[in-house]
């Protein structure tokens, strides 16, 4: 721990509006899309364990349970670059807080 | 026995030894060890981790399961993906900001140290062993087929390996083997499903008609396998919420210098395993199309030939050697990225911290860790030569119950909830850890079915709620004001990297 804990003052970060508006936006994001995948990923077994209707086959053979399951795979990828998206802008508000501890500092 | 998979064999036996004595030589501090000296980047520790991650289990059962079962084998294909959110949003940056070798670093910031450190050891020694003895057991019977060694040369050879790799070269060299690992695998993969695809004109839609045609588009529906939805709901939140719990994945985030870098290595990670585990419906469909599940079941019972044999079909001798010398990689890398966690767990968390106080030289607890990973080894090894006959699926099944159950509730109620403390910790580490292992010896797996007391094959719909009932039980039962001064803390650096090593 080179910067050393005991010379910062965490409450005094966590107090501060650019901490809170940086909290207040990762956690919305991370409570929607919690959410959304893990109802999209649990709906693949319920859908498919409990009801017939994606049997039917869609193209040729290939049916809409292969397709669904298949679109499990795109939508972790879409999930995963939005998140990146995201979590380079939280980079952006981090750097702002450590810049103004700096500015304090000096 | 196959001269050409034995000279590809060779070949990898000797690269892995020349990358160990590469990492030994730069292998001195106990972060050299434990995390390569911080020294990996956020790509090449992606490829890691999708080489710690893709095991035999994936590569050869998942082909032969779908092969021999359709689509109910490519279920588990979705989940080992979609788990990966799981660590990317929630647990991957906070703990890479908060934390130096192992999972329990992160949880003795706020609690305290000797109870949290020897409950989170408890877990993850016991992750890790069921992992290898699985691996193990799985890798002897694989090289039997392969090359025809005996089984118990094959597992004392893999064993006397990745005792080497972890013991002399640390993280560095088990890092390099697992990136090895994975480029070949993905290579072996890519053209297995060029070749494939080619036989049907490149038409998916066309492979698909054709395996409907041979076995009857009741194959290409869920149900073969697992007759009961709880069941493949139980597996599914399993896979979801142990990934994140598994400690050999959690400790690939110390080998990279920061939370940034922790979080490009989960997306490359996600690229390369998604797009491996979409191919192993080519694999699966391609081994039940061009060599026959007569041909697959003949070789062996639960399927695990199929990607070989496909590859013999397919590009005959040469490529046969090569799929074999790539399980063989893989086994590898798997079992030294196992020995490494529970041997850090030992040696960082038990020895130094609990047993020692913390009064540790550098020196000391390298020599520790490097005498855990031996006798690690050495038990997995002599577990493994015991386990012989049985059928250890189950323990793969019971590592990720264990890691969703004990491990993930205490990292996410650690990190976001301010009252949390040592007694919930400790409790919910136990409870979910106990609770899924009793919840598998009174399952199908280990008695007759119809006897069977607990009805499902995997535990976590009832053990994840039962750890995380422990959890919060054994916080809203004490109270501990230090773990709630010190939350602030933990919050903000985890949240932003301020303060972070």
């Amino acid at each position: 721990m080179k910067t050393g804990s005991h010379n910062t003052d965490w409450e005094q970060i966590a107090r501060s509006p650019e901490f809170r508006t940086l909290m207040k936006r990762k956690r919305r994001f991370m409570i929607w899309s919690v959410a959304f995948f893990s109802l999209y990923y649990f709906a693949l077994p319920v859908l498919t364990g409990y009801f017939r209707f994606l049997n039917t086959p869609v193209f040729g053979s290939m049916n809409g349970a292969y397709l669904f399951a298949l679109s499990q795979f795109f939508m972790a990828w879409v999930l995963a670059f939005l998140y990146i998206r995201h979590a380079n802008r939280m980079d952006r508000l981090i750097e702002e807080i450590i810049c103004k501890r700096k500015e304090k500092a000096s | 026995m196959n001269t050409v998979a034995f000279t590809l064999f060779a070949v990898i036996v000797l690269l892995t030894l020349g990358i160990t004595y590469w990492a030994s030589k730069r292998t001195q501090t106990t972060t050299d060890f434990y995390a390569a000296g911080r020294s990996i980047s956020g790509w090449q520790n992606g490829i890691a981790i999708s080489g710690d991650y893709m095991s035999a289990a994936s590569f050869l059962g998942i082909a032969g399961l779908i092969a021999l079962n359709g689509f109910d084998g490519f279920l588990y294909s979705v989940g080992w993906l979609v788990a990966y959110l799981v660590v990317l949003i929630v647990v991957a940056e906070p703990l890479r900001n908060t934390g130096r070798y192992t999972l329990a670093d992160m949880l003795a910031y706020r609690l305290k140290a000797k109870p949290v450190r020897s409950a989170a050891a408890l877990s993850t020694i016991s992750i890790s062993t069921f992992y290898m003895i699985a691996q193990l057991v799985g890798a002897g019977g694989i090289i039997k087929l392969l090359l025809g060694l005996q089984y118990e040369v094959a597992i004392i050879l893999i064993g006397v390996l990745m005792i080497l790799y972890v013991a002399f070269g640390g993280m560095l060299a088990t890092t390099w083997v697992q990136i090895v690992k994975a480029v070949l695998l993905m290579t072996g993969t890519i053209l297995l499903s060029l070749l494939v695809l080619s036989h049907f004109g490149f038409s998916i839609v066309e492979m698909f008609n054709q395996v409907s045609a041979q076995y009857g588009q009741s194959f290409l529906e869920p149900g073969k396998l697992y007759k009961n939805p709880l069941d493949n709901i139980s597996l599914g939140l399993a896979l979801l919420a142990g990934t994140a719990g598994l400690p050999h994945i959690l400790i690939r985030f110390y080998t990279v210098p920061n939370a940034k870098e922790a979080r490009t290595s989960v997306a490359w990670a996600m690229v390369i395993i998604g797009s491996f585990y979409i191919m192993t419906t080519f694999l699966g469909f391609g081994a039940a199309l061009l060599v026959g599940q007569e041909k697959i079941k003949a070789a062996d019972k639960a399927g695990n030939m199929a990607a070989p044999l496909l590859a013999d079909a397919l590009g005959g001798n040469f490529f046969l050697a090569f799929i074999s010398a790539v399980a063989f990689a893989t086994i590898l890398a798997v079992v030294a990225g196992l020995v490494i966690s529970a041997a850090g767990a030992f040696a960082h968390d038990f020895y130094s911290n609990v047993l020692r106080g913390g009064q540790v030289t550098e020196r000391e607890q390298i020599r520790v860790a490097k005498w855990a990973s031996i006798i690690v080894g050495v038990v997995s090894i002599i577990l493994a030569l015991l386990a012989k006959e049985q059928n250890v699926a189950f323990l793969v099944a019971l590592a990720f119950a264990v890691a969703a159950s004990a491990n993930l509730p205490v990292i996410v109620f650690s990190l976001f909830w301010k009252r949390f403390n040592t007694a919930g910790a400790v409790s919910g580490i136990l409870t979910g850890l106990i609770s899924s292992i009793l919840l598998v010896l009174v399952s199908p797996n280990l008695m007759e079915p119809d006897q069977a007391l607990f009805p499902l094959k995997n535990p976590a719909i009832l053990s994840v709620p039962l750890g995380m009932l422990g959890a919060i039980l054994g916080t809203l039962l004490s109270r501990e004001p230090e773990a709630e001064r010190k939350f602030t803390e933990l919050y903000v650096r985890s949240q932003t990297g301020i303060g972070a090593e």
